[in-house]
């Protein structure tokens, strides 16, 4: 109980204090895990969306898959990246191994599945609702998406958001696919595994801290930049 | 621009569904001008029938034959659904969501749903999200919505069922007006005085069979099935 005090105390510290490491490792963070959910947010929704209005033979298959992959361990997403982009592989010659960049990827793999798992679930109720209506008034298939996405998008971001949340906490796969290197691939998350590892309890407390914050703020912002647009009773 | 879509012919069509025939086989002809009001008991297949014509529900048997090539007929109908679906969006944005599928600006899209709006009485509550309307206002939304490009034919499932005899009246005169606009109106009620007020045509459904059909003022004077007559007599079928 000593130490989460401790922990929060320097946690404080660190943040008055405007720490340069912290400032950096908290901003590498944010920046691999919202380019992560970005990405992973232009893939997943549109495909969560085709999978909830399209009929064909192998889409069972397709989201049997997709929920599978929601639980894929992050360390094997890790060492599937790692080996990948390791310079014997079929990637070595970009030399991405160790960057930001391979965190991005790694992470996106793992993410993707839960944004277009719960963005599909989302778009299917709001496509039977709509069904008739859009037939009735002869949209194309690519208007349909459209129309879905955008009348979803409260639904849609909560899947976004649910992807970050993964992301931001995430460290199996980044640890191995960044290497934890200080000051290049050094994120919140590995630097508590790091600290916590070298007995550091204090220290990876208040880094605790700071990543539930940022976790929180993100939302929190989120939230808010959609509340500004006038909100309805959707 | 291609001629019209109509006539409408249906030939035999027959509507299976859960192993059993629920309309059909049926044939008719749609053609001319005006009002054809189709009626027939709860569960006689009124519904059905419009959703067929349409092309919301796949025929098991018979042909739908077209004036005009499919597309231009999916483009140049509209239909109001019995239970209406309105997207979740502002009322001004849910009438305009039709011009904005073919490509019509934002705003220009807005001002014409404003004014069509403004026909159906809406004027006042253009920007309130859709889901909060009344019972009535909801029908009227839905209607402004199909009308908004102005369709060559428009279908309707029992527009008025559950609405008071102002939201009724109002309902009423839109359908005239779209009448006079040369719009060929399809509709389904069983409300008799509805079909008095409103039909140049009646079309009687009876256990998905099509069992009378003709000019209101000869139907409904002088019905000659047995279904009709005991239905206009407003006994209760079996
Ligand atoms: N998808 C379906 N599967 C099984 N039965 C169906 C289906 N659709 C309609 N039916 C049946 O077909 C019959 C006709 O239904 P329909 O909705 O066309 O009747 P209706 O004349 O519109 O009735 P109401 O006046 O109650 O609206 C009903 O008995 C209904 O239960
Ligand atoms: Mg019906």
């Amino acid at each position: 109980m000593n130490d989460i005090w401790q922990g929060l105390a320097q946690a404080l510290r660190l943040v008055l204090g405007l720490d340069a490491d912290l400032i950096e490792i908290s901003g590498l963070s944010l920046q691999v895990s919202l380019g992560a959910t970005l990405i992973a947010s232009v893939i997943g929704l549109p495909l969560g969306a085709w999978l909830a209005i399209n009929r064909f033979r192998a889409r069972r298959v397709v989201i049997a898959v997709l929920n599978a992959l929601m639980g894929l361990p992050p360390v094997v997403v890790g060492l599937f990246v790692y080996v990948l982009l390791s310079r014997s592989g079929p990637f070595g010659v970009l030399g991405l191994l160790f960057t930001p960049t391979a965190m991005v990827i790694a992470q996106v793999i793992i993410i993707t599945p839960i944004i277009a798992s719960i963005a599909h679930q989302a778009i299917r109720d709001l496509w039977a609702d709509y069904h008739d209506l859009l037939i009735s008034l002869n949209t194309s298939r690519a208007q349909r998406i459209r129309t879905l996405l955008w009348d979803g998008r409260r639904a849609l971001m909560t899947a976004s958001l649910a992807g970050f949340g993964r992301a931001i906490g995430e460290v199996g796969a980044i640890m191995i696919v960044g290497g934890n290197i200080d000051h290049v691939t050094r994120v919140l998350t590995t630097a508590i595994a790091l600290e916590t590892g070298k007995g550091e309890f204090g220290l990876a407390l208040a880094l605790g801290f700071v990543l539930i914050s940022l976790a929180v703020l993100v939302n929190l912002a989120v939230h808010f930049l959609s509340r500004t647009e006038r909100s309805g009773r959707w | 621009m291609v001629g019209s879509i109509l006539p409408l012919a249906l030939e035999d069509i027959t509507l299976r569904r859960a192993g059993k025939v629920i309309l059909g086989p049926l044939s008719w002809v749609l053609d001319g001008a005006g009002i054809t009001v189709v009626m027939g008991p709860n569960g006689s297949g009124k519904t059905s029938f419009l959703r067929a014509m349409h092309g919301l529900e796949r025929v098991n048997a018979g042909r739908i034959a077209w004036a005009a090539p499919l597309e231009a007929v999916r483009a140049r109908q509209a239909f109001v659904f019995q239970t209406p679906i309105l997207m979740r969006r502002s009322v001004v944005d849910c009438i305009a969501y039709p011009l904005r599928l073919d490509g019509v600006a934002r705003k220009t899209a807005r001002a014409r749903a404003a004014e069509a709006a403004a026909k159906v009485g809406l004027g006042a509550m253009l920007e309130q999200p859709a889901q909060v309307l009344s019972g009535g206002e909801k029908q009227k939304l839905a209607l402004a919505r199909a009308l908004v490009r102005g369709p060559e034919l428009l279908f309707l499932d029992e527009p008025c069922a559950n609405l008071d005899g102002r939201a009724t009246r109002e309902i009423e005169a839109i359908l005239r007006d779209a009448r006079e606009g040369g719009t060929r109106i399809v509709m389904s009620t069983h409300d008799h005085g509805q079909a008095r007020r409103l039909a140049d045509d009646i079309l009687f459904l009876y256990n998905g069979r099509l069992v009378e059909t003709g000019p209101k003022a000869v139907l409904l004077e002088t019905p000659t099935t047995p279904e009709m007559t005991a239905f206009i007599n407003g006994e209760l079928l079996p």
